[in-house]
């Protein structure tokens, strides 16, 4: 499509000079267009680029200014070959090579300075942009200057000039992205420039000897415009080559910096990257040794587990370690060190055959050393501060990132703990009983707390026959999840054998066969097993461990413990344990009380260490021997409370109460 | 915290307990017993210095009373404070262990043929 344009454009004003009687405007008018939309092409071409690679565009002035050379050369030999004919003086054909040279050269200038104009806006400040602005509009401004066609040299001319000049010239001091090439670069970008610089020469060169001809309908170099962009050019040129050959010598140190900068923030991204600990003193041992130099490094860790070496063995390590005389140096190397870096020298002499200086710098997280970074240099006094403080920016770095990797598996590592006891709650909640059946013998109430999030009492209550209430209360030794597990075992066994319609030391019996095959050799189960027989008015109990339940007699207004003798479940796992089970029976009266629970309420301590036992369990419950069941436990749970104080239960607690209720039938 | 010894007197080992025995500290009384079950010597345990025993160092107990019965190794404790007789009694251990008041009849159970 540009192209299209110039051919037509160069036609146009071939045209035009056959006829001679138009408007002397219109050739002005088409290489205005011309530049102008050279300029849009150029400027969206290179400014969609995106990626800045300062090579690239310098590349890019190369190739483009060598094209347009090499068609500036063609029409050179054109005009050698026909030297004298009357064809090469026919000022139609000078006119017309003339304007195939500008077009070349226009396209060699407005894209040199779109390339130009990103590398002095390579990290613009708001002013730049503004100076930039405002260099772009006066520009612009000489192409519209132009129309008056100022010739070379005029007052008006040279005044307009040197203004462009003078911002040309304090434009092209921005010149950071020289500092971001490294040593090769530099050198290929100064080869660059000065070869785009001979293009230019040689364009100069065709524009004066095609300007000496007189035979021009328009003269390039009357024009403004392009007279400032030469001179632009040229100076941004020349004092780029100038800063980069004097950058030569420093690249070295910015390409350090660079790569300083670039390890820091893989120090610090290798945690949340996913790589593990191992690799990040990979990263460290490698960045720390480039930062300073160093010609052999290793790091120790203090459980002596593994130690990372570099271009080092274990040998020499062990004699350097002994050759260390400076104490602070000694103490980090021997993990002993204080914990303050600002009083304490990591850096000092050697005396040893090869490495002369040490770095030693203790790795420290979570306050203590976990280990230890020894860098070694074969010259005397190779580490200055500066050096040491870079390592120790690499290594707090360092143990940051450690740090957030403990951090961060340790709470995945509890989220998932937490979750499976979420999930054994769930399950523990549902194998408690949600109601107690009763009728109206008697009313039941139980309360059950876990100390953790799941626990290991046990209660539950079956009709077994019609009248027949079967009551268990048990504790699974042991809290958490594996109790859970136990009680859920307990569960099955007793919903199982509840429905035989067995004596309870039948019960108890097999429940202890089963619990032998299952149960850990560690766990044992206690239980207490009541049976209210409402027909008969009996109460029949085994006690299997569990602690003694309480039993109210309203018509002796005695407590007496249902201490029957008996033997915990999974203590003995054959046959020998039913000689210690023992049923007894009783006959239950109205108003009469019995009070079941787990070793969580006796063995609850005050805050000053005072059992809250038996005793005190007994002493709450004389107080509410005339309420109701709900009333009796919340008396019972109050006055605990108020006995353990601000203190809380430790273990796993369950309260039941039933209040028998025998005048109702009778 | 629980602090525990184990000494050899004549033909028996002489287990010493110090302190309160829980979940965390249950592991030491069981080492205590692996060690001296392998010696296949009467146990003699010394509860003295035993102020509270929880659930899980109760288990340890359980866990080696069968082993010990099959081996034939006389397993006799003595001194228990009333807190921690009245555990043992609750559960029903006293009836099935070597439980006495003094050293001496401790040692005279241990060494009886």
């Amino acid at each position: 499509m540009l192209y299209a344009f110039f051919d037509l454009y160069a036609l146009f004003v071939t045209k035009y000079q056959l006829r001679v009687n138009l408007s002397d405007v219109l050739p002005q008018i088409f290489l205005t267009t011309f530049i102008l939309s050279t300029l849009v092409f150029y400027r969206y071409q290179i400014t969609k680029a995106d990626s800045v690679n300062f090579l690239d565009l310098l590349w890019r002035v190369f190739i483009t200014g060598l094209v347009t050379t090499i068609g500036s050369l063609v029409i050179k030999l054109f005009f050698l070959v026909f030297a004298n004919s009357a064809f090469s003086q026919n000022p139609i054909t000078i006119n017309f090579f003339y304007h195939v040279l500008v077009g070349l050269i226009i396209i060699f200038l407005v894209s040199t300075f779109v390339v130009w104009k990103r590398l002095i806006l390579y990290q613009k400040s708001k002013n730049l942009l503004q100076l930039w602005g405002f260099f772009e509009y006066a520009l612009l401004g000489s192409l519209i200057f132009d129309f008056f066609g100022n010739k070379f040299f005029t007052v008006n001319f040279n005044t307009v000039l040197i203004f462009l000049s003078g911002f040309s010239l304090i434009l092209s001091f921005n010149l950071k992205w020289i500092a971001y090439l490294n040593f090769r670069q530099k050198w290929k970008s100064i080869l660059f420039i000065l070869l785009s610089g001979i293009y230019v020469y040689h364009f100069l060169l065709s524009l004066t000897e095609f300007s000496s001809t007189n035979k021009l309908s328009i003269d390039l170099i009357d024009r403004i415009y392009v007279d400032a962009l030469f001179v632009f050019i040229i100076l941004y040129a020349g004092i780029s080559i100038l800063v980069t050959l004097f950058n030569l010598p420093t690249s070295s140190v910015f390409e350090q910096k660079l790569k300083e900068a670039i390890d820091f923030q893989k120090l610090s991204q290798a945690i949340p990257s996913g790589q593990s600990e191992s690799q990040t003193y990979d990263i460290l041992l490698d960045s720390s040794m480039s930062a300073v130099f160093a010609d052999a490094a290793l790091l120790k860790f203090s459980d002596g587990e593994h130690t990372l070496y570099r271009n080092i063995d274990k040998n020499t390590v062990n004699e350097i370690q002994a050759s260390i005389k400076h104490s602070s140096v000694k103490a980090i190397v021997n993990f002993e060190f204080g914990g303050d870096f600002s009083n304490n020298k990591v850096s000092t002499s050697l005396d040893h055959s090869i490495f002369k200086s040490i770095i030693a710098m203790p790795i420290i997280v979570k306050g203590k050393q976990l280990g230890v970074l020894i860098l070694l240099q074969e010259v005397g006094d190779a580490f200055n501060r500066e050096m040491v403080d870079i390592i120790i920016a690499f290594v707090s770095q360092a143990s940051i990132s450690i740090e957030n990797f403990t951090l961060i598996s340790e709470a995945i590592e509890n989220e998932r703990y937490q979750e499976q006891l979420k999930i054994a709650k769930t399950v523990q909640n549902s194998l408690l009983p949600s109601k107690l059946k009763f009728n109206a013998d008697f009313e039941i109430v139980a309360e059950s707390n876990a100390a953790e999030e799941v626990g290991g009492d046990y209660y539950d209550m079956v009709e077994s026959k019609e009248g027949i209430y079967n009551f268990i209360i048990g504790d699974v030794s042991g809290k958490g999840t594996s109790a859970a597990f136990n009680m859920a075992q307990m569960k099955g066994i007793f919903h199982s054998l509840v429905l035989q319609q067995g004596r309870p030391a039948n019960f108890i019996m097999q429940a202890n066969a089963a619990l032998s095959m299952c149960l850990e050799k560690s766990s044992f189960i206690t239980a207490s097993y009541f049976q209210i027989d409402t027909v008969n008015k009996i109460l029949s109990h085994v006690r299997a461990g569990h602690c003694p339940a309480l039993y109210y007699s309203r018509s002796s207004n005695q407590i007496q413990l249902l201490e029957t003798n008996g033997l915990g479940l999974g203590i003995l796992r054959n046959s020998e344990y039913n000689q210690f089970v023992v049923e007894e029976k009783l006959t239950y009266y109205d108003g009469d009380i019995l009070v079941a629970y787990t070793d969580g309420i006796t063995e609850a301590r005050s805050s000053d260490n005072k059992l809250y036992g038996i005793e005190g369990l007994k002493e709450s419950l004389v107080k509410y021997t005339s309420k109701s069941a709900e009333e009796i436990k919340l008396g019972i749970i109050k006055d605990l409370l108020a006995f353990l104080g601000d203190l809380k239960i430790e273990d796993d607690y369950t309260l039941s109460v039933i209040k028998f209720n025998s005048e109702s039938n009778g | 915290m629980v602090n525990i010894s184990i000494d050899k007197e004549d033909d028996i080992q002489l287990i010493n307990v110090l302190g309160e025995i829980d979940a965390s500290s249950s592991i030491k009384l069981d080492d205590a017993l692996k060690t001296t079950s392998a010696e296949g010597l009467a146990i003699v345990m010394n509860l003295e210095g035993l102020s509270y025993i929880s659930s899980a160092g109760l288990g340890v107990f359980i866990s080696y009373l069968d082993e010990l019965k099959t081996k034939n190794i006389k397993f006799v404790l003595f001194g228990l404070q009333p807190a921690v007789t009245e555990v043992f009694d609750i559960l029903g251990l006293n009836q099935i262990m070597n439980i006495v008041i003094t050293k001496k009849d401790a040692l005279r159970i241990a060494n009886e043929a």
